[in-house]
C-alpha cells in the first residue's frame, strides 16, 4: 500500500469531494427564511405561470448558494497557495491587502451617493472594491520586488502595513461621512452573499477563472515549494516564475471574491489546514479538495446565516468565524491524539 | 581525474551585495569521482556549489553542464543531470518520507503528470540505495536528523542525475550517521555517479574524496588529491594551528587530529 498519488487515488478522493458537493448544492438552496416545495418548484420549471417558489429557488436561492460556493472555494484554494509561497501556516488571502484594498473601495463607493450606479451586471460598489484589491495587489508587488525577484518576506511585511493604511483611510473617511452611510459600510465589511440573478454571478468568473487556473496548473510545483525553496530549485522549479504566477492567480482569484462577498474571513485560513490533515499534503489533491471544502463550508455557513434569524439574516462572515473555530480546534486535536 | 567532465565551472567569480566576493573558481567533476569542497566559515563554500548548481548566475566566468552552458538551460534540463541538496531545508508539510522522495521524479513530469511504473520502480531504488526502505511510509516530522538527510538524498538520487552537488549533508549528525551517509555516496560513485560535497570533516574528507578543493577568502587557494592538501603546512596556514596530521592506519591516507595544545 503506497502513500504516493496514483491516478486512482486521486480520481476516488477528488470524485468524493465532488459528490459531497454537489449533494450540499442541490439541498442547499431548499433552505431559508422562506420554505420552499420541491414539488412546485418543479412544476414552477415546466408551467408557463409564475410560482413563487420556483422563482425564489431558481433566481434568489441557486445563485446565491452558487456564489457561497465560488467564493468560499476560491478563497480557500487562495489561502492554500499563499500559505505554500510564502511559508507561513498563518498566511490567507487577505494577508495581500486584499481585504483592505477592497473594504477602501467599497467604502469610498458608498461615501459618495452619487457613485452608487449599476453597469449592466456590475455595481460600481463591486467595481470600485476590486479596483481597491487589484490597486493594493499591485503595489505590495511593486514593494517586494527587486530586479524581478519577489521577497516572501517582504511581501508578508508590505501586506500587513497596506492594509493598516487601508484600515486608517476607512477610519478617515468614517469620521468626516454622514452617520446613516455607516450602517451600509459595517454591512458590507461583515460580508455577504445577497444576490439577484445570475448577473452578478458572471462579473466574479473573468478574474475568478483565469486566478484558479495559475494557481491549479502549479500543483505539483507547490509540492516542491513545500520543501524549500532551494529544494525546489534542485529538483527543476521555475521559483520565480511560479512564485510570480501563484501570487498573480491568488490576487485575481480573491479580489473577484471580496469585490462581490465583502472580506468574509476565516475560510482561506482554516480550510487549507482542514484539507491538508484530512487528505494529505499533495496539492494535486489539496486544491481541488479546497476548493470543493472551501464552497461547501461557505455554503453551509450561508444557509445557517439564512435560517439561524429567520426571516432576516445575519452576517455570513459572523458565521464563518463562530463555526470554522471551533472545527478547525476540533480536527487539530483529533489529529494530535491519533498521532 | 580521468574522463570527460559533467561539470565544468571555469573561472567564475560572484559578488554578493555586502561586497564580498568569490574570485576565479575552476574546478571540474567527472563521473565516478567524489570531490570534497572544504575550507574555513565563510570562505566561499556554498556559494561555489550553488554557482555550480545553477542556483547563482556567476557575474564572470561559466558552468557547463556536459559541455552546455547552464545559463542557457531550463531547471527542469538542469535537474535531469544534476543533484542539488542545500544546507537548508524547510518543511512546511509533513509528507511521508516515499512522498519526499518521489518529489525528485518532478525533473521527468510535466504538467500535473502522475507518476507511472518506472518512477515507482526509480523511487524504490532511491530506498533502497539511501537504506530507508522501511522508513516509506513515516512522516517526515517523525524521523531523526540522519534518517531526513537520507531521505532527501534518496530524493535528489530520485531525479536520475549523473551528478550530486551536497552542501553541508551531514551537518549536525553523529560520528555512526556521518560514516553510514559517506558509505552510501562512495557507493553511488562507485556505480558511476560524479559527487561533490561540502563539508567541515577533514577526516571524512581525506577518507572518502578523490580530489579535494580547499577554499579560504574566497578563493581556490589548492586542489587536488587528500595527500597533497592535507598537509600540516597547508593546514596551518588555513586554520591555523593546534592540528595534527598523521596517516589512517589502514589507508595510509592522511587523518587530522587535535593536537595536545590549545589553538592560539
Amino acid at each position: 500500500m503506497t502513500t504516493l498519488l496514483t491516478k486512482k487515488r486521486f480520481l476516488l478522493v477528488v470524485g468524493g469531494y465532488l459528490l459531497v458537493s454537489a449533494g450540499l448544492l442541490a439541498i442547499a438552496p431548499f433552505f431559508g427564511s422562506e420554505s420552499i416545495e420541491p414539488a412546485k418548484v418543479l412544476h414552477g420549471l415546466f408551467s408557463p405561470e409564475t410560482i413563487m417558489d420556483s422563482e425564489i429557488f431558481f433566481f434568489h436561492r441557486i445563485p446565491r448558494v452558487l456564489l457561497a460556493f465560488l467564493v468560499g472555494g476560491s478563497l480557500a484554494v487562495a489561502g492554500n497557495a499563499l500559505q505554500v509561497v510564502l511559508k507561513n501556516p498563518l498566511a490567507e488571502p487577505f494577508i495581500l491587502g486584499i481585504a483592505g484594498g477592497g473594504a477602501l473601495g467599497a467604502v469610498v463607493a458608498i461615501s459618495i451617493p452619487g457613485l452608487l450606479i449599476r453597469i449592466g451586471p456590475f455595481s460600481s460598489l463591486q467595481v470600485f472594491s476590486l479596483l481597491g484589491c487589484l490597486l493594493c495587489v499591485w503595489a505590495i508587488y511593486r514593494f517586494s520586488s527587486t530586479r524581478g525577484e519577489i521577497s516572501m518576506t517582504t511581501i508578508l511585511l508590505a501586506g500587513v502595513t497596506v492594509n493598516i493604511l487601508c484600515g486608517a483611510t476607512i477610519l478617515l473617511i468614517r469620521y468626516l461621512v454622514s452617520p446613516h452611510l455607516l450602517v451600509a459600510m459595517d454591512r458590507w465589511m461583515m460580508g455577504g452573499l445577497d444576490v439577484v440573478g445570475y448577473g452578478e454571478l458572471s462579473t466574479l468568473l473573468p478574474l475568478l477563472l483565469p486566478g484558479l487556473f495559475l494557481i491549479f496548473i502549479h500543483g505539483n510545483s507547490l509540492n516542491q515549494l513545500a520543501l524549500g525553496t532551494e529544494m525546489a530549485l534542485g529538483h527543476g522549479v521555475e521559483v520565480g516564475a511560479v512564485h510570480k504566477q501563484v501570487l498573480f492567480g491568488t490576487g485575481l482569484a480573491s479580489a473577484a471574491a471580496v469585490s462581490l462577498a465583502g472580506p468574509i474571513g476565516f475560510v482561506g485560513l482554516i480550510i487549507p489546514h482542514m484539507v491538508r490533515r484530512l487528505s494529505g499534503s499533495d496539492h494535486r489533491i489539496v486544491l481541488p479538495a479546497a476548493f470543493c471544502t472551501g464552497g461547501a463550508f461557505l455554503t453551509l455557513c450561508d444557509v445557517a446565516a439564512r435560517t439561524l434569524v429567520a426571516p432576516t439574516e445575519m452576517p455570513v462572515g459572523i458565521i464563518t468565524a463562530l463555526v470554522g473555530g471551533p472545527v478547525f480546534l476540533k480536527i487539530l486535536f483529533k489529529k494530535e491524539r491519533l498521532t | 581525474m580521468a574522463g570527460d567532465p559533467l561539470v565544468l565551472v571555469k573561472e567564475v567569480r560572484y559578488a554578493y551585495p555586502s561586497g564580498w566576493k568569490l574570485s576565479d573558481a575552476s574546478f571540474w567533476v567527472t563521473p565516478g569521482s567524489i570531490v570534497s569542497i572544504i575550507g574555513p566559515n565563510g570562505s566561499g563554500k556554498s556559494t561555489l556549489l550553488k554557482l555550480a548548481a545553477g542556483i547563482y548566475r556567476p557575474v564572470r566566468g561559466k558552468v557547463e553542464l556536459l559541455g552546455r552552458d547552464i545559463t542557457r538551460m531550463n531547471r527542469k534540463e538542469i535537474a535531469r543531470i544534476l543533484g542539488y541538496l542545500p544546507q537548508h531545508t524547510e518543511g512546511h508539510s509533513d509528507y511521508s518520507v516515499e512522498e519526499v522522495v518521489a518529489t525528485g521524479r518532478f525533473p521527468h513530469t510535466s504538467g500535473v503528470r502522475f507518476l507511472n511504473r518506472q518512477d515507482f520502480q526509480i523511487i524504490r531504488e532511491s530506498l533502497k540505495k539511501t537504506q530507508i526502505e522501511k522508513l516509506r511510509y513515516r512522516r517526515i516530522s517523525s524521523l531523526s536528523g540522519g534518517e531526513r538527510q537520507r531521505v532527501l538524498l534518496a530524493s535528489v538520487i530520485a531525479q536520475d542525475p549523473k551528478v550530486l552537488l551536497l552542501d553541508e549533508p551531514t551537518r549536525g549528525l553523529d560520528i555512526h550517521h556521518q560514516l553510514r551517509f559517506f558509505s552510501v555516496l562512495s557507493t553511488l560513485a562507485a556505480k558511476g555517479l560524479a559527487v561533490v560535497v561540502v563539508t567541515h570533516d577533514l577526516n571524512l574528507a581525506s577518507l572518502f574524496s578523490n580530489w579535494i578543493l580547499l577554499l579560504t577568502k574566497g578563493q581556490i587557494a589548492r586542489q587536488g588529491s587528500a595527500e597533497e592538501i592535507l598537509t600540516q603546512k597547508t593546514l596551518e596556514k588555513t586554520y591555523g594551528e593546534g592540528l595534527e596530521v598523521r596517516a589512517h592506519p589502514v589507508t595510509g591516507r592522511p587523518i587530522i587530529l587535535p593536537s595536545a595544545m590549545s589553538p592560539r
